[in-house]
């Protein structure tokens, strides 16, 4: 028999973690972030082509652990195509589900709802958001490179 | 394959383990980050409490004598423990963190007078170090102006003499090494690295944190004039700790705590300080602390770490052999045979969610970079798994490990 966390590692997080989406660079973007927890390693660069403020192209690239590095891709998949602010407010709406604030059936994250099972486990949660931290800081601010640590006990 | 836990003492002692986590039973297996408490020591703890709780030194009242009492009974017991010579002092604190911040803060700032580091100097410390180890020698060089140099292990982890005696200069003044680092195992040679040190004029600094409840030299065999170590990673509670070392060493500490307890006279703009170990004692300490940690000292004690060490090593073995067996696993260090620590890595799968899921099964497992970054990037390793072993686990644990992280690869492949 399965338990809660096999279930959550094998509905959607792994299928992503071993072949993420949108994986590489964009030799023609725009805006781009780094995220890392230097405590566990994990190390997210995310980098996006914004046009006329929505995401014409996005690409992530790094190391981390199957919940970050599935985060990530199915982040890229999320919100490629989309309007910034729209993106933000998916970011928002994705962090409440996570941090206990909003109930997954009520938040329409699409796809997203597969990762919901991390609120569950408090000490992965930033690993989830990792990429998200990165996008947000890309998109935030107007900087060529900006970089968005997540702390972390040892 | 006997469980050491099948000696009479031991059933039900623990109360701490006696549960059930994610609907099974704990495998507790992260020692080297804290172990569980003996109901002798939280029976000794409570009884302090109950029965002599009060502040130290200062008063003149039946319950801060026996506070007192002890207080100091703890001191040397643990004096005892750790086989210092009449040579030796021990103060106690909230752990070896603070012990070793204690050191290198005490020879970098000379107070009022001349620090014992100075431009020009040299601190040489392990590349094997906890970040406990190597952070405060990074601000102690900062500080004082001196050059901080690494003693780097061999690509399999281990440290050499040799090495060692090329990195010494007549300007080398301190020299810091771990027992047993935490993130591998690895055991250094640490007697004979701290003889050379000493002998060129160095004072040596052992990092004892993960060593004190297994066996290891007398201190007072040791050419070592500070040694840290830790309450709760010796059965003991968490918060206390202890710095031992040489009498006059100590002494050459600029104190980090000023206050109460550690002045002999006060006036409105100066103040005397006392003499060893108030000295480096200021503030109210964890009497209830000192009194659990040497109570921890005399269980080990009675079990004796000969034997300890015996069913450690035979649980250590076991994991090496069960996870090496499984594809894709690389355990670190396997030559750390003397080690209740066994780290390893995993082709395709995070320590994290390794970790999530072994806890799943009720296995607690400490993943990361065990505050040992430095040394894991020399060893081309990210993050590992790391599981650690303590009087109460059985070889039955070691089985829902390897079991666990066999099942967790499937799963996460």
């Amino acid at each position: 028999m399965s338990t809660a966390a096999e279930q959550l590692y094998q509905e959607m997080v792994v299928e992503h973690k071993r072949a993420p989406r949108h994986f590489g660079t964009l030799p023609a973007r725009t805006h781009e972030a780094r995220g890392r927890n230097p405590q566990c390693g994990d190390d997210v660069q995310v980098q996006l082509r914004l046009e006329d403020g929505r995401v014409a192209d996005i690409a992530f690239e790094g190391q981390g652990c199957a919940i970050c590095i599935a985060s990530a891709s199915m982040m890229t998949d999320a919100v490629l195509g989309r309007d910034v602010e729209a993106a933000r407010a998916l970011q928002q709406r994705f962090r409440a589900v996570l941090t206990g604030k909003a109930e997954p059936g009520d938040a329409d994250l699409g796809k997203l709802v597969s990762l919901a099972g991390v609120r569950r486990y408090p000490s992965r949660i930033k690993c989830a958001l990792l990429g998200w931290h990165a996008l947000m800081h890309a998109i935030g601010e107007h900087a060529e490179t900006a970089e968005a640590h997540t702390e972390a006990s040892s | 394959m006997g469980d050491l836990l099948h000696n009479p003492t031991l059933p039900g002692t623990f109360p701490g383990l006696a549960q059930k986590i994610n609907g099974a039973p704990l495998a507790y297996l992260d020692n080297a980050a804290t172990t569980h408490m003996p109901l002798a020591v939280l029976d000794a703890m409570r009884e302090f409490e109950t029965t002599s709780r009060a502040n130290i030194h200062r008063g003149v009242h039946t319950l801060s004598q026996r506070a007192t009492d002890a207080f100091e009974q703890a001191r040397e017991g643990l004096k005892r423990f750790v086989g210092a010579g009449p040579s030796h002092e021990l103060v106690f604190t909230s752990g070896t963190t603070e012990s070793l911040n204690l050191v290198a803060h005490g020879l970098s700032d000379g107070g009022t007078g001349r620090a014992y580091l100075q431009p020009g100097s040299e601190i040489v410390v392990s590349g094997l170090e906890h970040h406990a180890n190597l952070v405060p020698w990074q601000q102690a060089a900062r500080r004082s102006g001196a050059t901080l140099r690494i003693l780097r292990p061999d690509a399999q982890g281990r440290l050499h003499p040799d090495d060692l005696a090329r990195l010494l200069t007549p300007h080398t003044m301190v020299f810091a090494v771990t027992a047993c680092a935490n993130a591998t195992g690895e055991r250094p040679p640490y007697e004979d690295l701290l003889a050379l040190a000493r002998e060129a004029g160095a004072l040596t600094v052992l990092d004892a944190a993960q060593a004190t409840s297994h066996e290891m030299p007398r201190l007072s065999t040791l050419h070592c004039d500070f040694m840290a170590f830790s309450g709760h990673k010796m059965y003991g509670p968490m918060g206390i700790g202890a710095l031992a070392g040489q009498r006059r060493s100590l002494e050459r500490l600029t104190p980090l705590r000023l206050g109460g307890d550690m002045v002999t006279w006060v006036t409105e703009q100066e103040a005397e300080f006392a003499g060893l170990p108030a000295r480096l004692e200021g503030g109210t300490p964890d009497v209830a602390g000192a009194v659990g940690m040497a109570a921890a000292a005399a269980f080990i004690d009675a079990i004796g770490r000969g034997a300890i060490d015996l069913h450690l090593r035979a649980l250590r073995a076991h994991a090496v052999a069960g996870l090496s067996a499984l594809g894709g696993v690389t355990v670190i260090a396997p030559h750390a045979e003397q080690s209740a620590i066994v780290s390893f890595v995993a082709d395709g799968a995070h320590p994290h969610d390794l970790g999530t899921l072994l806890d799943e099964r009720g296995i607690a497992v400490r993943t990361g970079h065990h505050c040992a970054q430095p040394l894991l990037e020399h060893l081309g390793l990210g993050p590992t798994t790391r599981a650690s072993f303590a009087i109460y686990n059985t070889h039955d644990d070691v089985e829902r490990l390897v079991d666990g992280v066999a099942r967790a690869l499937e799963v996460l492949r």
